[in-house]
């Protein structure tokens, strides 16, 4: 007995593994299908690399607020990368930018950045810019973990990395927040942008 | 005896399946859409590993029992086909699945096999 014209064209198996095999294949292309990603392995690569300059000249500055005007002029060119390779990325894959994957991530990571840009105006007009390295960190890395929920596996973790970084940079001392910002914004970058490029095609 | 007796439900439920979805192209892209909202026609072809003619074929069958619709744009210069599954579409996946789920079922009580949830 088969179940006929399926997926499974094994006749050698029994009804129930039949049936099995089919609802493992639905299965099966649901994953692949929302693991399918938008987000750009190279634009973050080269994200990450423009971030280890602009810490340098972050930390020689000499007040916290020339400091704050390098981050936001990094932050625009970080966002003009991400929003031109990702949409590169989608036109190589055919994909439109205002649906599907690509639609999913941006809609997902964006209220965390604009929530991470309002709270860093209101922390700069109240002259407290202590909690700024963990308020990015923990934002990015809470606006990747929603943004890649329905993305490949380690969009995620890249946001879990971030958060725990956040977390690591409430117990470290304010001098060492640079090289963890490098280590993060850079490295994190850098890391899983060419994981993501060799294995998620760009 | 246990044999034909599994034969003879599997037979009747078999006739009850719906034949534009039991077919392996036109189960994925089904099952691809549930999962991936809109996906453009090269998404669906490199998800399911199919050529144009082929995966073109189904979608249009597909697309005329209404279970899909599809989304034409451009993109740049290039044309872009997208697709989205429709109510009607989703209802015949989840009654598919349904009915997979029920045959496994007959299937096991027939059998007296324990159960497996592997799929799941």
């Amino acid at each position: 007995m088969h179940i006929q014209h399926g997926p499974v064209t094994r006749k050698d198996q029994s009804p129930e593994n039949q049936a099995t095999e089919h609802l493992r294949f639905i299965r099966d292309v649901m994953e692949r299908s929302a693991s399918f990603t938008a987000v750009p392995g190279w634009g973050m690569f080269v994200v990450g690399l423009t971030v280890l300059p602009a810490t340098w000249i972050a930390s020689i500055q000499n007040s916290s607020n020339d400091s704050l005007i390098v981050w936001f002029t990094q932050a625009a060119i970080a966002v003009i990368i991400g929003l031109w390779t990702l949409h590169r990325k989608a036109h190589k894959s055919g994909v439109s930018l205002t649906s599907g994957p690509g639609r999913k991530y941006i809609l997902t990571l964006a209220p965390s950045m604009v929530a991470g840009l309002l709270f860093t105006i209101a922390l700069w007009q109240a002259g407290n810019l202590d909690l700024l390295a963990t308020l990015w960190l923990l934002l990015y890395g809470a606006g990747t973990i929603t943004g890649g929920a329905s993305s490949v596996r380690v969009i995620p973790l890249l946001g879990i990395s971030f958060m725990v970084m956040g977390i690591i940079s409430l117990f470290i001392s304010p001098e060492w927040m640079y090289v963890l910002l490098a280590l993060s914004f850079g490295g994190l970058h850098i890391g899983f942008g060419i994981y993501i490029a060799r294995k998620y095609g760009g | 005896m246990v044999d034909r007796t599994l034969y003879r439900s599997m037979e009747v439920l078999q006739e009850h399946l719906d034949p534009l979805i039991h077919a392996r192209v036109r189960l994925g892209i089904v099952s691809a859409l549930a999962a991936g909202e809109t996906l453009s026609f090269r998404d669906l072809k490199v998800l399911l590993s199919t050529s144009d003619g082929n995966l073109s074929r189904h979608t249009q069958k597909l697309e005329k029992a209404g279970y899909i619709k599809s989304i034409k744009s451009f993109q740049g210069r290039m044309p872009l086909t997208e697709y989205r599954l429709t109510s009607k579409g989703s209802k015949a996946l989840l009654a598919y699945v349904e009915q997979m789920e029920h045959m496994l079922k007959v299937a096991r009580t027939v059998n007296g096999s324990p159960k497996d949830d592997s799929y799941q």
